[in-house]
């Protein structure tokens, strides 16, 4: 259900980004930092000299035409192209002080969460599934894992829904519920940053909507960075945006500027919708 | 004939012969099962499900002790073929690598493929041998190396099935490979395996040849797992070959008793199979 971006008129951009709080000051401190980051499928370069700053507890978008890097840049934040063979990254990026190369992969996907593009959640209990994350790293059990498993979904805007169904398989759910759990399950175990990967993609309007609501609420305890097809959500939801292009980061500055003013011709291109 | 009605006609044929093609093609099963209800749902009763054999010239003998053995043999058929088997396919689905995989499953396909009679010669020689005498252990171990190799191929091929991104749920959570194995592949896969587990039991419940090498036959009840023991297929071929009418009459009844359980169980672990399927991809 990915679709070409909407050409923002001028007056949609402007809305949106008026409706947000002003541009954060320039020095919120830094979470990630991300210096020439290259990356690599075999001999093919994908991602080339990557460099930008995500900005703690804001949320930061990628957005970026079809095959531009901005899903595989994501996914080296948190080490998920380690599953793919021949995947190879190089270059330097920096949780807080931590080298994410050199952090142990449990600790560094305890911080660093993601929630994905098609809802996944596991073949059991909408409980179990929530409670996996938190049993997986020993944080909890019985009253407490509880606890933790509904402070999750209150937190993901799902607890009143499922509160008396937690036993029930979580394919019970609709979609947008699921991503909801996905959320929840990705927050149970109280990540530093949480990485969304196209999460309303495919979901339906109302859906999209709640999860967007959602996010606002979460930034306030995490750092969130989200990859989206749709310039709209990015121009409604974030603080800051990378615009991404054939493997290069072409600009990367709070909202407001890069949709209002921005530097490149390319960004203006993309966001006018002269190509998508 | 104009076009139009040409192409209508040859539709209307082909459909028929296509039909009548797969009919023939189930027509074997159908006599099978038809011959079967004939020659021995006559036999059918519940003293014949509940006695031991008789001596011939007597009335009223039964094959309970055949039924009996048969489903301890498949239990230890599983208890060998199983939990290896299992771990077998995990391991061909789950962990990389080229040369070892590439063997496992290439000597899977050709143990498949190996004659029932040689195998039951190979456990003779490993299990009936060193102990000296027949027994269910031995018959049981023959089953189960039939078993083995359809549980690894199955399980394999169920946990390909599951989708990369939920692998990558529990990977994004922290979780390492072998507990994302256990605590989410496998779950995702256990209806498909357990079907193939119960479909390979099926297949091996009719398997003779291994078991004259091995279990042997036992006129009574078996007293032990290091005794011979009687089991269906067994007795349906020596009342079969046997010079008495009261003894092929039991035959029948006896391969009827047998078909109808492996048809059961095919049908019923399909079922659940089905809807099992079904119900995920409605999510």
């Amino acid at each position: 259900m990915t679709d070409k971006p909407n050409p923002l008129t001028t007056q949609e951009v402007a809305r949106a980004v008026a409706s947000q709080s002003d541009p954060a000051p320039a020095d919120a401190s830094i979470k990630i930092r991300a210096r020439d980051v290259d990356f690599f499928y075999g001999q093919k370069q994908v991602l080339q000299g990557i460099s930008m700053d995500v900005r703690e507890r804001k949320i930061t978008a990628l957005i970026g035409p079809s095959g531009c890097g901005k899903t595989t840049f994501l996914r080296i934040l948190n080490r998920m192209y380690e599953t793919v063979k021949h995947a190879r990254a190089e270059g330097e990026v920096v949780l807080d002080t931590d080298n994410i190369f050199e952090l142990p992969l449990p600790n560094l996907r305890r911080r660093v969460g993601m929630v994905f593009q098609k809802p996944n959640p596991f073949p059991k209990s909408i409980f179990e599934n929530v409670a996996y994350g938190p049993r997986v790293h020993g944080l909890a059990n019985g009253a407490r894992l509880a606890e933790m498993v509904e402070q999750s979904l209150r937190g993901a805007a799902l607890w009143d829904e499922v509160k008396d169904s937690l036993q029930k398989s979580a394919f019970s759910l609709s979609g947008g519920q699921q991503q909801r759990l996905s959320i929840a399950r990705a927050l149970a175990i109280d990540p530093e940053v949480l990485l969304l990967d196209e999460p309303c993609s495919a979901l339906d309007p109302i859906s999209t909507a709640k999860i967007e609501e959602l996010l606002f609420t979460i930034e306030t305890r995490c750092t969130l960075v989200i990859v989206t097809h749709n310039m709209a959500q990015a121009a409604r939801v974030a603080d800051y945006t990378s615009f991404f292009l054939m493997g290069k980061l072409v600009e990367f500055n709070d909202t407001k500027t890069v949709f209002t003013n921005p530097a490149k011709k390319e960004t203006e291109d993309y966001i006018t919708g002269r190509f998508g | 004939m104009n076009r139009l009605t040409w192409r209508k006609w040859v539709n209307v044929v082909m459909s028929a012969v296509t039909a009548l093609c797969a009919l023939v093609a189930v027509a074997p099963l159908l006599f099978v099962l038809g011959l079967l209800v004939v020659k021995g749902a006559s036999s059918l009763n519940w003293a014949f499900f509940t006695k031991l054999p008789v001596p011939v010239g007597e009335t009223g003998g039964g094959i309970a002790n055949a039924i009996a053995g048969s489903g301890q043999l498949l239990l230890l058929a599983a208890l060998f073929g199983v939990p290896l088997g299992v771990l077998g396919g995990i391991y061909l689905s789950e962990f990389g690598g080229w040369a070892v995989p590439f063997f496992v499953r290439y000597a899977a396909d050709l143990l498949v493929t190996v004659p029932s009679i040689v195998i039951g010669i190979f456990a003779y020689a490993v299990v009936v041998l060193p102990v000296g005498h027949f027994s269910a252990l031995a018959g049981g171990f023959a089953l189960g190396v039939m078993l083995l190799p359809m549980v690894v191929t199955n399980t394999e091929q169920f946990l390909r099935t599951v989708p990369v991104w939920l692998r990558e749920g529990s990977l994004a959570l922290g979780a390492g490979h072998w507990k994302t194995i256990v605590s989410v592949v496998v779950p995702a896969g256990l209806q498909g395996i357990l079907t193939g587990i119960l479909l390979g039991l099926a297949r091996v419940a009719g398997e003779t040849a291994p078991l004259i090498f091995t279990a042997f036959n036992n006129s009574y009840w078996n007293r032990g797992w290091n005794q011979p023991i009687s089991s269906l297929p067994y007795m349906i071929w020596i009342y079969g070959i046997s010079a008495y009418d009261d003894w092929h009459r039991q035959a029948w009844a006896a391969a009827l008793v047998l078909l109808g359980l492996v048809l059961l169980v095919n049908v019923l672990s399909r079922l659940v199979l089905a809807r099992g399927m079904a119900a995920r991809k409605a999510t």
